[in-house]
């Protein structure tokens, strides 16, 4: 059974929930659940996340602007990474059929676009539109990593922090090798 | 000292106990005496048999010129016309709590030789996105009514309010002389219109953008500072998100002899930092930027980082580590026995880490960080920081379900260690009534007491108690209590206090909380100071809205969002108090037929209704 069956299950159960904030103004869920696409043998695996105290039971969303900490200090804290790397976060970035490997700094990105496009520059390639459910389309390269696990997994599927302090390496792969880690697919 | 305090205070406000705003000095003359104020009646004239007129102006002006205090300056106008009329003249710095209070044509009619304003736009409630954007707090039509009508202006200090560039441009324009900028927590602008703030105004001796959204428009701001030596006394970047052309902030600092404050960015690094200490040995308050490097290797020869700092000895304000290398933060040691401010809010230091820092701050009054120093931390900060005045933890993960470091025990400690302690602000997850009874007992000098338990509707964790005596023994011991922030698990009974005790109280933030009407019929009721009160997501209707109807002249704002108010209630209001503005804030989508009142947001105003309000705004 893959986990996406849990993920659909979060997602309509965060539709109906009653929100106190104003419409239209969502906070993301940030319990760090994991989104593992690929297929998983162990069925019972836990749901990651964050904090110490998670349950099976499905994360609390977060409640608009509560605690109350302004945008401006919650987006410039420094993050955890910081704390095991001292100094950056570098990870291999290969690329099937090219020749050298690359080294990237997480740290330098904010968000997914960035990071995807720092790579299209380096690669000099173009990853495709990522959608939810199908992965990469458009393109025959895709953005994978590895993550502390030894999962490969698609970049993009779990959030950026939980990407960022999870992922060991990238490989850009190509074409055919992809198909494996499509949900269902 | 306070000068630093107030600089680096997020939401300090103005201390003064009996606070005669701007709009209330001209509402009292009209409407009836209310009890909190001593109101003279306005039909008292000075006979002037003896001396004509203008004599007796032209003696008064001469002396209320020395009375500062904006308290003083409000009660000696409401003596009489003639005093009103001097008073008028002789006010050089007027300070708007709301913008929306009145319109900037009665500010120049009223006061004609204004060199300072300090302006305060968007309710707080609005930092926590519940308020959509573009709700107003418009910048623009103040500086194009004060261009034609103060070219003397020398100083502006806004507060959550919309700046353009365009805006910045025309201060830069009209006033020759300006000396003063002071941005907190405003957005609307980006470097460009920085940059033409400093190539215009060349009288400029303080720039403090604090706390503010700048967007980076790619312009070298620090460039455009004129080339020969400037006035520069403060100069405070640490919140643009833009590089900085270093070289030139080099040659800035180099010829700004009279710099005494510097807050850099994340931008600058420790190498470059070094740099500049080693050339502004005369800073009193720095902000350190990044504190980190941004190459990967090191270089072969380090620099003394220690060096830097020992020859700052007048550093006695200190801030940044935005990106904090912890195993450089000895670096610091040689300037810490000197410290009266240290803001470490930004950097996630361990326990380990911060106390060997602590340890040497004896003198410190003003202390920010994490709560990633855990209660370990505040122990230390607790045996060593005796004449700690202002402590404030923030959260390092500000989740609800998050784990916090931080608990009662640090509270305690800090309590027992720090007895003149004014003001705290505190970040957790577990509390008890114990240690907040605790702190009501040992810190009398508490005039702010600010306690977020993150987790809503969270009890006493060691009793199971709702943390109604906590917060009660506040109200009830801390005699010179003016703000008030309470959480966790409170019933009508916590109101109860405030109401019984709180009479100092001016400014009240309460969410989650409450178990009926009553619980906000004791604070309206009871609580004759009150000035500010923002409420969230607590069960309080219609009936206890109705209850403050005898308040709202006296007071500067009143914000509800998701409680139970009804449309209905606020028409009825806004009807009976024609000086009140009720505004109703939804969104777009709403339906005008909804009787549920999502967001109340009202205040006086001499004015009227504002023109601007936008689309998801309505104005009942």
């Amino acid at each position: 059974m893959e986990k996406v069956d849990v993920y659909d299950e979060l997602v309509n159960l965060k539709a109906t929930e009653l929100r106190l904030g104003l419409p239209g103004t969502e906070e993301t869920v940030s319990c760090g659940k994991s989104n593992k696409r690929a297929l998983l043998d162990d069925t019972e695996k836990e749901i990651e996340s964050t904090g110490k105290n998670e349950t099976a039971s499905p994360p609390k969303a977060q409640i608009v602007g509560w605690p109350p900490v302004r945008s401006y200090r919650k987006n410039n804290i420094q993050t955890k990474k910081n704390e095991s790397e001292g100094q950056g976060n570098y990870v291999k970035v290969s690329m099937d059929g090219a020749p050298y490997l690359r080294k990237i700094d997480l740290t330098m990105y904010k968000q997914y676009p960035e990071l995807m496009k720092s790579l299209e520059n380096m690669f000099k390639f173009s990853v495709g539109e990522y959608f939810e459910r199908e992965g990469y389309k458009g393109s025959d390269f895709v953005p994978t990593y590895e993550d502390k696990d030894g999962d490969w997994m698609l970049v993009g599927d779990v959030p950026w922090e939980m990407f960022v302090s999870s992922c060991k390496r990238l490989r850009i792969m190509k074409g055919s090798e992809v198909k494996g880690l499509g949900s269902g697919v | 000292m306070t000068q630093d305090r107030s600089e680096m205070s997020e939401d300090d406000d103005d201390q003064q106990s009996s606070p005669l705003d701007l709009p209330s000095t001209a509402i009292a003359s009209s409407s009836t005496p209310n009890k909190s104020r001593n109101c003279i009646s306005s039909s008292v004239t000075l006979k002037s048999q003896t001396f004509p007129d203008h004599v007796l102006e032209n003696v008064l002006e001469n002396v209320l010129q020395f009375l500062d205090s904006r308290c003083d300056r409000n009660a000696a106008s409401l003596v009489c016309k003639s005093w009103w009329r001097v008073e008028a003249l002789t006010r050089s710095e007027v300070f708007i709590g709301n913008c929306y209070a009145l319109s900037p044509a009665r500010l120049t009619q009223r006061f004609k030789r204004v060199r300072s304003l300090v302006l305060k736009g968007k309710p707080r409630f609005a930092d926590f996105n519940l308020m959509p954007p573009d709700w107003g707090a418009n910048f623009a039509p103040w500086v194009s009514t004060m261009a034609k009508a103060y070219p003397w202006l020398e100083k502006v200090d806004l507060k959550r309010m919309f700046v353009t560039d365009d805006d910045l441009a025309l201060l830069a324009d009209s006033f020759p002389g300006f000396k003063e900028l002071i941005l907190v927590c405003c957005e609307g602008f980006g470097t460009s219109g920085i940059a033409i703030v400093t190539n215009k105004c060349r009288k400029l001796k303080v720039l403090d953008l604090i706390e503010s959204e700048v967007t980076d428009d790619e312009v070298d701001w620090i460039s455009c500072f004129p080339e020969d030596v400037t006035c520069l006394e403060s100069l405070a970047f640490d919140c643009v998100e833009a590089p900085i052309n270093f070289k030139a902030l080099e040659g800035l600092v180099a010829r700004s002899p009279f710099l005494k404050k510097l807050r850099l960015n994340r931008f600058v690094s420790l190498v470059e930092l070094h740099r500049l200490l080693l050339g502004a040995p005369q800073l009193t308050s720095l902000g350190t930027g990044s504190f980190s490097h941004d190459e990967e290797p090191r270089s072969e020869q380090e620099p003394d980082y220690a060096a830097a700092f020992r020859a700052c000895k007048s550093v006695v304000c200190l801030s940044g580590f935005r990106e904090l290398m912890p195993e450089y933060l000895p670096a610091i040691f040689p300037v810490c026995a000197n410290l009266t401010s240290l803001n470490f809010s930004y950097a996630n230091i361990s326990p380990d880490m911060f106390k060997p820092i602590i340890l040497n701050c004896h003198k410190l009054q003003v202390f920010w960080a994490l709560d990633s120093i855990c209660d370990e931390g505040l122990q230390a900060v607790a045996a060593t920081c005796k004449e700690l005045r202002e402590l404030r933890i923030f959260p390092f993960d500000p989740r609800e379900d998050s784990e916090g470091p931080v608990s009662e025990l640090g509270l305690q400690a800090i309590s027992e260690g720090c007895r003149k302690l004014e003001s705290i602000l505190y970040f957790c997850q577990r509390m008890t009534n114990a240690a907040v009874i605790a702190m009501s007992e040992n810190c009398p000098e508490l005039t702010v007491f600010r306690l977020c338990i993150m987790g809503r509707h969270r009890p006493d964790h060691v009793t199971g108690k709702p943390m109604d005596e906590g917060f009660g023994a506040i109200v009830k011991n801390c005699k010179k209590l003016t703000r008030l922030a309470v959480s966790g698990l409170l019933t009508d009974q916590a109101f109860r206090y405030m109401g019984e005790y709180g009479k100092l109280v001016r400014t009240l933030s309460v969410a989650f909380a409450g178990d009926s009407d009553m619980a906000l019929r004791h604070v309206l009721e009871g609580c004759p100071r009150l000035q500010k009160l923002e409420i969230r997501d607590s069960p309080f209707g219609d009936v206890a809205l109705r209850s403050g109807m005898h308040r709202y002249y006296n007071m500067r704002f009143v914000w509800m969002s998701a409680c139970s108010l009804s449309k209905g209630c606020c028409k009825d209001i806004a009807r009976v108090m024609p000086n009140l503005v009720v505004e109703v804030i939804g969104s777009d989508d709403d339906d005008d037929n909804r009787d549920y009142v999502e967001t109340l947001y009202m205040y006086r105003s001499l004015d009227g209704p504002r023109n601007d309000a936008p689309k998801f705004v309505t104005i009942l």
